[in-house]
């Protein structure tokens, strides 16, 4: 029947409408911009799941028109989609693109931006919800949001008006705060939406279906059989042409503070009661909330930071860190990091965890790694057998998605030898479907206004309350920072982390 | 296909024991190589044409079946030929990643091992993967004798000239398994859009006073177009009517709570099966209408006061390949809201 709120038209199907929007990214230039946002949206359009009534208004420094922007957006579509574009959709795409270029502190700047917003409003003769992609340099994220409102195009009688803020949210604990300060005077909660981008991979969205889904690892999900958990970012590839972000930024803020700690909220949380956004969101921040931050003292004990010198990666010699085009010489940055971290709360309490991320090393993989404890008694103690190892349950993001299971199994012949054996699943094998882009989710999703996958002011503050002790103890020199080749698994210093019996999972 | 297996005369016993030493052999050689465990989909088709359904096969981009079993018959043939081969997705393995196998076989059957076709095809399944079968040329016995087998059959109802006997045997055949229809998902992006365009909560109130739809359709696509207006029955809470033959093709009218709803089918000539347009007016004087145009579809809204916007929505074409490679993922996915049309449809149809 039909209801005055529901649209009964929209049950069954797999693509749900997306509210008329107009879509503004700031930094419309950039590289970002270029290789993902563009493409993203390309393939939005190719499969009929953008907005009926769309329009797209970049936004950067550079004085261009929109046709050069168009060229430009063309360009990068036809380089970096996931999809050979087909040229009607991309040029009905490219027609709506608009381009303004404005400093991004120019406030009377901005009253152009509204011009053209209620331009397209009038256009289409309605008035589209405004979504702002934040995708410049960080310093302009305050600058941006404050000239938004000052411009009062922060706000809209009859129209949902967003914010998208890419990462970093924040240097720091203190400039994540001062930020947060900024963007809650202009804009609620509900309108914000921070992307980790990580969070938008089909196989990290796969944690929670995983644990969720399947009652069999329920039982097991605790201190009483886990034993520890390693959570793994390994890239074999250097720092390219990023040397300027990168010596800023560190192994520690590139990743461990925001996709790692994701990936041990998924693993560690509680099962929500919904997948609303809030529910899950509960949920995540809770499990940060458990982890204490460490003193100065702890974080000698409980990190690992180095950096790569020369070696042979993939058979080519790589330079080192140091002598990579643009790094400062008396570059301090870390490019690999390794914490231990414990959540003290009933169900993890005594549980190690570990986190190592690092550039230039042996292979490119990111997993979880959950390794339950050895069984109480060892009957199977033979000659000639490797043994009952430790069951494993591995979690492989990327490359090779999938869920491994080592297990212990009878060598075939006459004697009881045992030896482990993986039990797997793999994506690429049960499913056909090719996963979109995280990109694609994301921007979708905030454009519907489902903040599911996207990061609450609690969780980026509580993210940094983990990671700011971390960082000031490493600015004093404490521990110091360590060397590895590149190519090889890391420093042998972050053997030492893990204490007595327990090794690193090979990359 | 990397590894091929082929016998005259054989049985299903062999066939399969073929399979399971390629896949083994195949593994032993080629670490990286996996077999794909998604579907088996059983193919049963008239040997003459079976070029025609192995090309759609090759068009159906990433959405390949695990195993594919195409049975082809052959008037008159008594004796069981097959053929099974192992190949990869990929040209050249890339390192450090998994090459994903998929196992095909082909076997030549006569009329006469239809009604037991099931026996033939049992052994050749993987145990444990969902089972779709799709008979393009008929050959509804075949189907019959797989009932116990599939969990899903595959139809194209707009292949059968006779529509109301076409929905009729889709109907008989949705109680024991899940129905993937072509015609169905030819109307999909018809349908997302129609949702889209309805979608603003105020124009939600709009659906309760629709007072006509006109539906433009491939001559040979009645059945899409009916299916449509079924869906838009039965989700907005209508009673259809039988259609009549008409000037333009067929119409009549479906009950609504406020109004009658008159419903008009019209065949136009396009290239591309399935429907070309579709228009929706409300008792207020508001019309919403989708067609055809390169890049997607022209939309265009009439106000009531009589202006009228239009404008493009974005989409590509998927094609025909890309409609079959839809089918065989909808398989393993629920559309609770194709049963309902189809009861509507049938109504239509009478």
């Amino acid at each position: 029947m039909v209801a005055t709120t529901e649209n009964p038209l929209v049950e069954g199907l797999e693509r749900l409408p997306v509210p008329a929007t107009s879509l503004v990214i700031f930094g419309a230039t950039g590289d970002l911009s270029r290789r993902k946002l563009l493409p993203a949206l390309y393939n939005l359009a190719h499969e009929g799941a953008l907005p009926e009534r769309f329009n797209l208004i970049g936004v950067s420094r550079r004085d261009q028109s929109d046709e050069q922007f168009r060229s430009m957006a063309r360009e990068a579509i036809n380089e970096f989609s996931r999809r050979t574009p087909d040229q009607q959709v991309l040029e009905g795409l490219v027609s709506r693109m608009r381009y303004l270029g404005i400093p991004f502190n120019d406030v009377p700047g901005y009253a152009k931006l509204g011009a053209a917003l209620e331009e397209a409003d009038e256009e289409t003769g309605q008035p589209l919800n405004r979504a702002y992609y934040l995708s410049t340099a960080p310093e302009f994220f305050p600058v941006i949001t404050e000239a938004l409102k000052d411009a009062g195009l922060h706000r809209h009688a009859h129209a949902d008006v967003r914010a998208v803020i890419e990462k970093p949210f924040g240097t720091d604990l203190a400039s994540a705060r001062s930020l947060q300060e900024v963007v809650h005077s202009v804009f609620r909660e509900r309108q914000v939406f921070r992307i980790d981008h990580y969070l938008g991979k089909e196989t990290v969205q796969n944690v929670m279906a995983f644990r969720f889904a399947n009652y069999m690892f329920e039982p097991v999900w605790n201190r009483n059989y886990i034993d520890q958990i390693q959570i793994t970012a390994a890239e074999d590839i250097g720092i390219g042409s990023r040397a300027g972000y990168y010596d800023a930024s560190g192994a520690l803020r590139d990743l461990v503070q925001n996709h790692m700690l994701q990936l041990l909220t998924l693993v560690c949380m509680e099962p929500p009661t919904t997948f609303e956004a809030n529910k899950v969101r509960d949920e995540k921040v809770k499990v940060l909330q458990a982890i204490e931050p460490p003193t100065p003292e702890q974080v000698a004990e409980m990190t690992v930071r180095a950096r790569y010198t020369h070696g042979v990666v993939g058979g080519h010699e790589v330079p080192g860190y140091l002598e990579e085009e643009g790094v400062p010489q008396d570059s301090q940055t870390e490019t690999y990091a390794a914490l231990r971290l414990e959540v003290h709360n009933w169900r993890w309490s005594g549980v190690p965890i570990f986190l190592r991320t690092g550039k230039r090393l042996a292979r490119k993989v990111t997993e979880i790694a959950v390794q339950l404890k050895p069984v109480p008694h060892m009957a199977f103690q033979s000659k000639g057998s490797v043994g009952v190892q430790p069951n494993q349950l591995i979690l492989t993001v990327q490359p090779n998605e999938g869920v491994s299971l080592s297990l212990g199994a009878k060598i075939p012949g006459a004697s009881m030898r045992i030896r482990p054996v993986n039990m797997e699943f793999l994506y690429g094998t049960s499913f056909m479907s090719q996963s979109p882009e995280a990109y694609e989710r994301l921007i979708l999703d905030a454009m519907r206004g489902d903040a599911t996958l996207f990061t609450r002011n609690d969780e980026v503050d509580a993210q940094w309350s983990i990671i700011d002790p971390i960082l000031q103890a490493w600015g004093e020199g404490r521990p110091p920072l360590a060397e590895y080749e590149a190519g090889l698994p890391g420093p042998p210093e972050a053997d030492a982390l893990l204490g007595a019996g327990r090794h690193w999972r090979a990359l | 296909m990397d590894e091929v297996w082929s016998e005259r005369n054989t049985t299903p016993a062999k066939i399969e024991a073929a399979l399971r030493r390629i896949v083994t052999e195949h593994h032993h050689s080629d670490h990286p190589f996996v077999p794909a465990r998604v579907l088996n989909v059983v193919v049963v088709v008239d040997a003459d044409f079976r070029g025609e359904i192995e090309n759609r096969f090759e068009r159906v981009g990433r959405y390949h079946p695990s195993r594919l079993v195409l049975c082809a018959v052959e008037p008159g043939r008594d004796s069981i030929d097959a053929w099974a081969g192992i190949g990869t997705d990929d040209a050249e393995p890339v390192p450090g990643h998994i090459a994903v196998a998929r196992e095909r076989v082909e076997i030549e059957i006569g009329q006469r091992h239809l009604s037991k076709l099931d026996t033939i095809v049992d052994p050749l399944l993987v145990s444990d993967l969902a089972t779709m079968v799709w008979a393009p040329h008929g050959h509804d016995a075949a189907i019959d004798s797989l009932r116990r087998l599939a969990q899903i059959v595959l139809v194209d109802t707009q292949d059968e000239p006779d529509v109301d006997r076409s929905l009729a045997r889709v109907e008989d055949l949705s109680e024991h398994a899940y129905v993937v229809d072509l015609a169905w998902l030819r109307s999909t992006p018809w349908r997302e859009r129609v949702a889209a365009a309805f979608d603003p909560p105020h124009l939600r109130t709009a659906l309760a006073g629709v007072s006509a739809v006109t539906v433009r359709h491939r001559e040979d696509s009645l059945a899409a177009a009916m299916l449509f207006c079924g869906w838009l029955s039965s989700r907005l809470g209508w009673k259809p009517g039988p259609l009549a033959r008409s000037d333009a093709g067929l119409s009549g009218h479906a009950r609504a709570r406020r109004q009658e709803v008159r419903i008009r089918l019209e065949p136009t000539h396009q290239n591309a099966p399935g429907l070309a347009g579709v228009t929706i007016e409300t008792a207020s004087g508001e019309a919403v209408s989708l067609d055809r145009a390169p890049g997607g579809l022209r939309a265009a809204r009439r106000a009531r006061d009589g202006s009228e916007q239009t404008w493009t929505v974005l989409g590509a074409s998927r094609g025909e390949g890309g409609i079959l490679g839809e089918g065989v993922r909808q398989a393993l996915l629920r559309d609770p809201t194709y049963r309902p049309a189809l009861g509507c449809a049938r109504v239509l149809a009478r």
